[in-house]
């Protein structure tokens, strides 16, 4: 944090947050609002384990149970895992490779504010309305049938969300191609670095058949196409096969980053070298090809044929092989090595059996003939979260503990972490270890309840109950949040003691243009060379100080957005002939955003020198 | 260590768990009680592939349970640096090929049983007269009920599938509104019913239902379809071959059913005023896919497929439908009566007919 | 060095759009960015495909009956040609000619203009005959595929009619060559899309 910041009022901070183009500030933004969404998400689904913990129970209606879940779904992929990892990504990748900041700053803010933006948009639909109620998947002839906004909030917010997430990955990539310290190879880059660059292509290449569906859907919703609707020709399945040919990829998109943290955490904590880096990073792009080979496994049961959903079923299951080479590679680096149980490490171990168990009952579903008895079944809900809790969020909350100190040269309180965690994983394996067993004895998922004497009783209240659990260890997790912010010291650079990549290399508090000057990169684990070779100084540098190019700040992709969001109510009320004014607020709409993209052309932005002189005076540059 | 014995304790725990699971669950609604043959392959399946992963979770837990027991800084001391190794490529080959290896054993019988559940040639063989050698059955699911047409045998029921025993019982799927998908759990796995084509699988029923505790196998919607997706259950009777003749042929007389008493009679009047625009009572013939036909009636195991099977839930059911099945099609009483509820005398008529519409009795 | 130095034709250097880092960022981000409208476009095509001809029962609407080959073909030319122009434009930049990459790219400029003018005369053409967007199926289909690319020619246009506009009176520098050389590359890809379309839309919805 520029310590800048500090000597402003609070206005001034709010000003400086809307306009920053910093990737550190950008970062802070991505976890506020993404704990945010993820706190709704995660009221979401509490409201669903209260629902089920008894059946016939009537504690929320049919109706509004499905829109829960929707919401619970598209929240916790879309708002809260993603940017989450975002958050982290942001944080450390440019510090990692040795860069002043990411690519395009520019359109750094601009992809954080289209996602919060959709995302408010998103959650409006719960006052206007009705929120969608397709389920996150949002088959077409259920979503066309659906009545009342709620599916036009989904169209249309994950629309302007999803276009923010685009900007954002293209924007890691030509980071990672192009912003790379001296020295920095590619197979020098950390794991995260590297999970982060395929997670990125993953996003290029998934997002654009997501943005033509929801198109579609929009334009058969709203302006009376035809895509969907097969008395007109139009044909359903098409949206299956755009949703999971982005869905599918999408799961790898939040996995890899997660896999990223761990593979900086455990090397870290087991004070040794990731075991086999040359075959972690292979294992990674071979996941990133692979995951776009198999979205049809998520529609074995749909009539694609024996054929095709033969090819899947070995396709899918071939992906097993890449992921199991990393979770072996993680152990061997614990093997060997001198294992400090911190919090981060804590949540690392947890993952890795958690993990495991969501990957084998993966390999499970992709026996195509064993999946039409699993599929849409709770089984595959437990799978799907012990994948996603159990692997991208014990990530996120790993990352919390482990990133802190970096992100607000803090230290998050260690014992209350533990605390959390143990709350948090027993809850978890509480919660979702027992679904499988209700998917097997005949549980459809998506069910706003149950009969009584089917034998789901006790199962379900079993699974509620760890519900709660999981919800006391993120109750834990906000107050030790709150607690650091008003008690915690400064921790100073390196605060692990074991930090290996430059990240933990640069002193703390971290200046605003990051690195003084540009460090020249020795080998993988730079931080850790410079250290055994007794370089108190933690990197050695590629250039001597000299003036530092910095992007200015921006208003504009905040204005751009504004205008977007306008315009998408006014998209969405544009089938409703009692306003008339939704055709006003599309236009005025794309007004705004098409005047503030002329005003970003027209304008030279050049950006602006740190003068050497500033740079060597104590302040090290900041006024 | 304690953290180490921990999690053996609790592997330990979960094995012993998964043993005591395998018996559970409803024998006419738990997949982990097969009652026909792809229900029983695909459950072979599935234990082959539970087998392979658990193995898998062994082989992790150990090596996992050992790297924290020896490698813990406390054991290895405060300041050693561990020897920083590269990498293996003989242990990479080794956790390359054997997974693979492994998988190669599941892939096997995957691609066999796939092309297998998905032969439905069986469908267009004809006997002399022309007549499909195979039962078949045209399943439509409607936003919450289904209907099962028997084109061979030119009846229809809706609700409670009839099938005989002992043979490849083959069904075409469609859907007549949003996407559904046909699922009963014991008997095998699911098929979508897609709103654009007609999707066809086959399944086989071993076990005549009257045995069961329940009398009849549930069977699910298995897609999302709307706020009654829950509700949308369905049952299957499974009658011996030569029940299932004589179930066909009272079906068929079923067009001659004649109401029974004062108060049946009154019911009927009542039926046919304000029901029998969507609701047939005969079981012969094609099905209509507006409403349920009703010929079964009294025979069912559940009214609307969820509530008791009684006078007291039909009544409830017909006085407000949508508060049984929020989202579902049937009008309201008021829809069908003239702007007013049906009184509960007329109720009593109502449930007392429709009690009396049985083919089996 | 600063990014708005005049230069000379002799001391400009040989990749102007490269001799920056923030020409390099912009030039590789593009490229990045035309690989995820690849997939966006392969999305309308494989939709197109699985569309074409379908409609309501009795739709008398068949690519064969609708689509008129010459008229495509000239739409075809004129945008290969302002691609050709284009590149003329670019080879002009790399030369430091400021004038002659202007007017090059006034021609490209014309020629799109062309293009956008037939294919609006086509669509509604059709939609007199009755195909419209909400016909059917096919009609969705195709008017999203085309129109897509139609919006992506007005885009194109619009930007490259913006930098010609706004750098008019200030000449080539190393801040707006990038700029010149990424809507080239826009302007080539849109240009390669467009043939795509004329194969599996016209061509071979015409010719069987």
């Amino acid at each position: 944090m520029s310590s800048t910041a500090k000597k402003k009022g609070f206005g001034a901070t709010i000003w400086d947050y809307l306009t920053t183009v910093d990737h550190k500030k950008i970062a802070i933004l991505y976890l506020l609002a993404g704990t945010l969404f993820f706190v709704i998400g995660g009221i979401e689904a509490m409201l669903i384990r209260i629902q089920l913990a008894k059946p016939d129970n009537d504690f929320v209606s049919a109706g509004l149970f499905n829109e829960i879940i929707t919401m619970h779904g598209t929240t916790m992929i879309f708002l809260a895992a993603m940017p989450l990892l975002f958050a982290f990504m942001n944080a450390v990748v440019p510090l990692q490779i040795g860069a002043r900041d990411v690519a395009f700053p520019f359109l750094n803010s601009l992809g954080f504010w289209l996602f919060f933006w959709g995302g408010i948009f998103l959650n409006l639909s719960w006052f206007l309305g009705g929120a969608p109620d397709a389920g996150w998947t949002s088959y077409a002839s259920l979503s066309l049938a659906s009545a009342g906004h709620g599916i036009d909030f989904y169209a249309v917010g994950l629309q302007i969300a999803g276009a923010g997430t685009l900007i954002s990955g293209i924007n890691f990539i030509v980071t990672i191609v192009n912003m790379r310290a001296p020295g920095m190879t590619f197979m020098r880059m950390p794991l995260m670095t590297w999970t982060t660059f395929i997670a990125s292509a993953l996003i290029l290449f998934a997002f654009p058949p997501l943005t033509i569906g929801l198109f579609f859907l929009i334009f058969d919703r709203m302006f009376g196409s035809n895509f969907f609707d097969h008395t007109m020709g139009g044909n359903t399945i098409i949206w299956e096969h755009l949703f999971w040919i982005f869905g599918h990829p999408e799961v790898y998109i939040l996995v890899l980053p997660a896999f990223g943290i761990y593979s900086e955490i455990i090397p870290v904590f087991a004070r040794k070298r990731l075991f086999g880096y040359s075959s972690m990073v292979f294992a990674t792009i071979l996941i990133g090809f692979l995951g776009f080979m198999v979205w049809a496994h998520h529609m074995f049961t749909v009539g694609l044929g024996a054929t095709a959903n033969a090819i899947f079923a070995i396709a899918t299951m071939a992906i097993a092989v890449p992921t199991g080479m990393k979770v072996f590679n993680w152990l061997c680096t614990m093997w060997g090595g001198s294992i400090k149980v911190t919090t981060p490490m804590l949540y690392a171990l947890g993952f890795i059996p958690s993990f495991v168990a969501g990957g084998v009952t993966g390999v499970m579903q992709a026996a195509a003939p064993v999946d039409y008895q699993l599929h849409d079944s709770y089984f595959i809900v437990a799978h799907f979260h012990y994948v996603i809790v159990g692997g991208i969020v014990l990530a996120l909350l790993a990352a919390t503990h482990f990133y802190w100190p970096i992100m607000f040269n803090r230290m998050l309180n260690e014992t209350l972490g533990k605390i959390t965690f143990v709350f948090f994983f027993i809850g978890f394996h509480l919660t979702f270890f027992i679904q499988h067993f209700l998917g097997l004895m005949g549980m459809p998922r998506r069910v706003f309840t149950y009969l009584p004497n089917q034998g789901l009783d006790t199962f379900n209240l079993i699974s509620t109950v760890g519900a709660f659990f999981m919800a006391i260890g993120v109750i834990l997790l906000v107050i030790n949040v709150i607690i650091t912010s008003i008690k915690g010291q400064p921790c100073g650079r390196d605060p692990w003691g074991d930090g290996r990549t430059l990240e933990w290399a640069i002193p703390q508090p971290i200046p605003f243009y990051n690195f003084k000057q540009t460090p020249l990169v020795r080998g993988l684990d730079t931080f850790w060379i410079e250290k055994m070779e007794g370089n108190k100084e933690g990197m050695s540098y590629a250039e001597p100080i000299s003036d530092i190019h910095m992007p200015n700040n921006s208003f504009i992709p905040f204005v751009m957005v504004i205008g977007l969001f306008v315009a998408g109510f006014g998209a969405l009320y544009n089938q409703d002939a009692d306003k008339p004014w939704s055709l006003v607020a599309l236009i005025v709409g794309l007004a705004i955003t098409l005047g503030a993209m002329i005003v970003r052309s027209l304008k030279d932005d050049l950006g602006y020198h740190i003068h050497k002189e500033d740079l060597l005076n104590d302040k090290g540059g900041n006024e | 260590m304690m953290k180490g014995l921990k999690k053996w304790r609790l592997f330990a725990l979960l094995t012993a768990l998964i043993v005591f699971l395998s018996g559970c669950g409803k024998n006419y609604l738990s997949t982990l009680t097969p009652a026909g043959e792809v229900g029983r392959e695909q459950h072979n399946l599935l234990l082959l592939a539970t087998a392979i992963m658990t193995l898998v979770i062994l082989v992790v837990v150990v090596i996992y349970v050992l790297a924290i027991i020896k490698f813990r800084r406390k054991k290895v001391g405060e300041n050693v640096i561990p020897k920083q190794v590269e990498g293996s490529t003989t242990l990479e080959v080794l956790w390359t090929v054997i997974p693979i290896i492994l998988l190669l054993i599941l892939a096997v019988p995957t691609v066999a049983l796939t092309y297998k559940f998905a032969d439905t040639k069986a469908m267009d063989a004809k006997d002399a007269d022309g007549k499909a050698k195979a039962v078949t059955v045209n399943v439509t699911a409607k936003l919450y009920w289904w209907q099962f047409e028997y084109p061979n045998e030119g009846i229809v029921t809706s609700q409670e599938l009839v099938v005989p025993t002992g043979e490849k019982v083959y069904f075409n799927l469609k859907s007549g509104d949003v996407k559904h998908s046909f699922w009963i759990p014991t008997i095998g796995g699911k098929m979508d019913t897609n709103v654009e084509n007609i999707n066809k699988f086959y399944l086989e029923f071993d076990k005549e239902s009257k045995d069961l505790e329940t009398g009849v196998f549930y069977g699910k919607c298995a897609e999302l379809c709307g706020p009654s997706h829950a509700l949308m259950d369905f049952k299957v009777k499974t009658l011996s071959k030569a029940d299932f003749n004589n179930w066909v042929s009272e079906m068929k007389a079923s067009k001659n059913h004649v109401a029974s008493g004062d108060l049946e009679k009154q019911g009927e009047d009542i039926f046919k005023t304000s029901c029998i625009t969507c609701h047939a009572v005969s079981g012969d013939g094609k099905g209509t896919g507006i409403a349920p036909n009703l010929a079964t009636f009294g025979d069912r195991n559940r009214v609307a497929g969820v509530l008791d099977h009684n006078k007291k839930e039909i009544k409830k059911w017909i006085n407000d439908p949508q508060s049984v099945k929020p989202g579902n099609t049937m009008p309201q009483p008021e829809k069908i009566n003239n702007g007013k509820k049906f009184s509960d005398q007329e109720l009593d008529a109502l449930a007392a007919y429709l009690m009396g519409l049985s083919v089996e009795k | 060095m600063n990014l708005k130095s005049k230069f000379t034709p002799q001391s400009w250097p040989e990749h102007p759009e490269l001799s920056t880092a923030e020409g390099k960022n912009k030039v590789v981000g593009f490229w990045i960015f035309l690989g995820g409208e690849t997939v966006l476009f392969a999305t309308l095509f494989a939709t197109f495909l699985a569309l074409k001809n379908k409609g309501p029962s009795g739709m008398e609407f068949t690519t064969q009956n609708l689509f008129e080959l010459p008229l495509a073909f000239i739409m075809t030319m004129l945008l290969l040609t302002s691609s050709l122009t284009s590149v003329y434009a670019m080879y002009h930049m790399k030369n430091y000619n400021f004038k002659g990459m202007q007017a090059w790219l006034a021609i490209t400029v014309l020629l799109g203009l062309g293009f956008l003018g037939l294919e609006i005369y086509e669509f509604t053409h059709y939609v007199h005959e009755g195909f419209t967007f909400s016909q059917s199926a096919f009609g969705s289909s195709f008017y999203t595929l085309v129109g897509t690319h139609g919006l992506h020619v007005v885009i194109g246009l619009a930007w490259i009619v913006l930098l010609m506009v706004r750098n008019a009176g200030r000449g080539l520098n190393l801040y707006n060559a990038p700029k010149y050389f990424i809507a080239s590359l826009y302007w080539h890809f849109i240009d390669v899309v467009w043939v795509f379309i004329f194969t599996v839309v016209y061509l071979m919805g015409v010719i069987k």
